[in-house]
C-alpha cells in the first residue's frame, strides 16, 4: 500500500473535504493506485536537474502603480450566498452547539 | 442554416450581402441546437435573448466586411466566464454563478461582434477526458451517440462536429481541446502557453491551461485564433510576442518542411487503426514534399505521472477559493465556519475533482513534496529538453492525438488510471508550453481518428500551414456525421 485510509483522512482534512466510511474505502483504493502510477517517476535520474514551474519567458511583469476604479460593492455581492447590511454573512466561527 | 455547407468566409459573405440576416441566422442556429441537442446534450445554457438582441442590433448596423466574425454564432466552453451569463464549470458548486465580468477572450470576441449562442458542457472544472464528469449531463459523440465526445471540452467539440455551430472555444490543460477534436473529427488547437490570455478562464492548472478554437477546417481555426490572441495586462503570463496572421501563408506548399515522428508516439498502447492512419498521413506529407524522420522523446512516457502531480497540485491550490463564502454553493445545516468550508466542498465537488484535490494536496504536503511535486517538476524539465532537442533540427512533430478512437459512455469512468492514460500523447505538449493541433486523418468503424501536429513555441503558423496542406490533400474533413442529416 502506498497510502492507507488514515493518511487519506489526514489529507482530506488539509483539503477541507470529508468522506463517509464507504467513500473513504473507495478513495483510498483509487488514491493508492494513482500514487503507485506516479511513483514510476522515482526511476528517473534527476540529479542536478532544475525544476520547471512555469513555461513563460516573462520575468517580473511590472505595471505602474496607479489608482484604478475598483469594482462596485453591490456587484461584488451579487453571488454571495448570504448577506446582511452589505456584509457577507457566515455562521459563528466558534462552535456554540456543544459548549462546556 | 446548414453549417456543413459553410465556412467562416462563405457565411460572412452571406451576412455582408444580407442574403441572410443575423437574426435569422441566430434563430435557425437556436432551432438546430434545440433539435440536435436532444441527442448530443452539448449545451448547458443558451444565451437566447441576448443573442437575439445583439442580432437585431447588428442587422440594423450592417455587417462590417472587415470583421470576419461579425454576427457569427459561437459556442463557449462553460469554464470561460461570461458577464451576466451563467457560468458553471459543469460543477454543482457554481450551478447558479453569474459572472460580473467577461473573460478577455470574450471581450475580444465582442469587439469582433461575434455572437455568443451558448455555453457548452465539460468535465467538471475541465478535469477529465470524456465529459462524463459533468455534474449536469453527459454529452454524446457527434458520430455515435453511444460513445463519449472526449473531454474535457466535449460540449464544444460535439457542437461543432454536429453542425450546431461553425466554431467554438475550449480550453486545453492536458489535451482537452485536441482529444475531443480527434474523437469528433474536427480541428482543435491548443495555442502556445501565453498566446491567449487566461483571464476569466476558471483556473484548473495555471501553468498548463490555455484557451483555443474548435472549427471544422484549418483556416477557420486560424481566423478564430487571430481574434483571441495577444498580450493582456490582466494575465501576466500572456506573451508580448507579436501575433502574426495565422491564416496568412496557407497555400498548401510545405516543400522541404522538416517533420519529426517520435517513435514513442507509434509504439505500445496505440491502437492499430490509429497507427495505420498516422502512417498514411506520413506518406501524404512526404508526397507534399516534406521530409519525415523518426526521432525519440525518451521522457514522454513520464508525461502522465508528471502531469497528474503538477496539474493536481495546481488545482488543489486554485480550487481552495471555493469555500462557500463569497460565491457558489453553500451547505445548509452547518454549525460553524469550518463546517461551511468542509460541507460545501464535500457536497458540491464531484468525485474526479475530489481525487485531484486530494492527489494535489498529498503531493504538496510536508514529507511528500520532494518525492512528488519537486520530482515531477524536474522530470518536466527533461520533457521540455526532449522537445527542444527535436526542434533544433525540425519544424514540426507529428503523431496521433489519442491512442484510440472514442470509447463507450460508461466504459472507463470507474477506472481513473485508464482514463488518465488517454492523454499520454497530448500531455507532454502542455508541460512544455508548445502549440498543438488535432485534425481529421481517418476513420475506424465509423469513428474519427485525429492527427496531432506539434510546433515550437510561438510557431503556430508552421502548424497551420502543415495542417492546411494536409487538409487540402485529403478528404477526411468533408465527411459528415449522420446527425447532420445527409448520410
Amino acid at each position: 500500500m502506498a497510502i492507507n485510509a488514515e493518511e487519506v483522512k489526514h489529507v482530506a482534512g488539509l483539503a477541507k473535504l470529508a468522506f463517509s466510511e464507504t467513500e473513504l474505502q473507495k478513495f483510498t483504493g483509487q488514491m493508492d493506485e494513482i500514487i503507485k502510477m506516479v511513483q514510476q517517476l522515482s526511476e528517473v535520474d534527476t540529479t542536478d536537474v532544475p525544476v520547471t514551474s512555469h513555461v513563460t519567458d516573462a520575468k517580473n511583469v511590472l505595471r505602474p502603480d496607479t489608482a484604478q476604479p475598483g469594482v462596485d460593492r453591490d456587484l461584488l455581492m451579487k453571488n454571495v450566498p448570504d448577506s446582511q447590511d452589505g456584509y457577507i454573512k457566515v455562521p459563528a466561527i466558534i462552535d456554540e452547539s456543544g459548549e462546556a | 442554416m446548414d453549417y456543413f455547407k459553410q465556412d467562416l468566409a462563405s457565411l460572412h459573405d452571406l451576412l455582408v450581402k444580407k442574403e441572410v440576416s443575423v437574426t435569422d441566422l441566430v434563430k435557425e442556429t437556436l432551432t438546430t441546437i434545440k433539435e440536435r441537442d436532444q441527442k448530443l446534450a452539448a449545451f448547458l445554457t443558451l444565451n437566447e435573448q441576448a443573442a437575439l438582441d445583439q442580432a437585431a442590433k447588428l442587422d440594423q448596423q450592417g455587417i462590417d466586411p472587415a470583421n470576419i466574425l461579425a454576427g457569427i454564432p459561437l459556442a463557449i466552453k462553460d469554464n470561460i466566464v461570461t458577464k451576466n451569463l451563467r457560468t458553471t464549470a459543469a460543477s454543482k458548486i457554481l450551478e447558479n454563478f453569474q459572472p460580473i465580468y467577461d473573460a478577455t477572450v470574450m471581450e475580444k470576441l465582442a469587439a469582433q461582434q461575434a455572437v455568443t449562442i451558448g455555453k457548452t458542457n465539460l468535465d467538471e472544472f475541465a478535469m477529465g477526458g470524456s465529459t462524463e464528469n459533468s455534474a449536469f449531463q453527459i454529452t454524446k459523440n457527434a458520430w455515435d451517440q453511444t460513445k463519449v465526445p472526449g473531454g474535457s471540452s466535449g460540449g464544444s467539440a460535439a457542437a461543432v462536429a454536429g453542425g450546431e455551430v461553425l466554431a467554438a472555444l475550449g480550453s486545453d490543460t492536458g489535451g482537452s481541446i485536441r482529444q475531443p477534436a480527434a474523437f469528433n473529427g474536427i480541428v482543435g488547437v491548443k495555442p502556445t502557453y501565453g498566446r491567449v490570455s487566461r483571464y476569466g478562464l476558471i483556473a484548473f492548472a495555471s501553468s498548463l491551461d490555455q484557451i483555443g478554437p474548435f472549427t471544422r477546417n484549418v483556416k477557420d481555426n486560424a481566423l478564430l485564433l487571430n481574434a483571441i490572441s495577444g498580450l493582456d495586462p490582466h494575465d501576466s503570463t500572456s506573451s508580448n510576442q507579436k501575433v502574426p496572421d495565422f491564416a496568412a501563408g496557407l497555400d498548401g506548399n510545405i516543400k522541404n518542411m522538416k517533420i519529426a515522428v517520435p517513435k514513442e508516439y507509434l509504439g505500445e498502447g496505440i491502437a492499430e487503426p490509429v497507427k495505420a492512419a498516422i502512417k498514411q498521413a506520413i506518406s501524404t506529407f512526404e508526397k507534399l514534399g516534406a521530409t519525415v524522420d523518426e526521432v525519440s522523446l525518451p521522457h514522454s512516457k513520464y508525461g502522465v505521472p508528471v502531469y497528474y502531480i503538477i496539474a493536481s497540485s495546481e488545482a488543489s491550490s486554485n480550487l481552495q477559493r471555493f469555500d462557500g463564502i463569497r460565491y457558489g454553493y453553500r451547505a445548509q445545516d452547518v454549525k460553524n465556519l469550518e463546517d461551511v468550508y468542509v460541507k460545501s466542498r464535500s457536497e458540491a465537488f464531484g468525485d474526479e475533482v475530489k481525487r485531484r484535490i486530494m492527489l494535489g494536496t498529498f503531493s504538496l504536503s510536508a514529507g511528500t513534496y520532494d518525492a512528488f511535486f519537486k520530482k515531477a517538476a524536474q522530470v518536466r524539465t527533461l520533457i521540455c529538453q526532449d522537445f527542444a532537442k527535436v526542434f533544433a533540427d525540425y519544424d514540426l512533430i507529428l503523431g496521433p492525438t489519442a491512442p484510440t478512437t472514442a470509447f463507450g459512455i460508461g466504459e472507463d469512468i470507474d477506472d481513473p488510471i485508464t482514463m488518465y492514460m488517454n492523454d499520454i500523447l497530448t500531455i507532454p505538449v502542455n508541460l512544455a508550453g508548445l502549440p498543438g493541433m488535432s485534425l481529421p486523418a481517418g476513420f475506424a468503424d465509423g469513428l474519427p481518428i485525429g492527427l496531432q501536429l506539434i510546433a515550437n513555441r510561438f510557431a503556430e503558423n508552421t502548424m497551420y500551414r502543415a495542417g492546411y496542406a494536409f487538409e487540402q490533400a485529403t478528404d477526411f474533413h468533408k465527411e459528415i456525421p449522420a446527425i447532420g442529416g445527409q448520410n
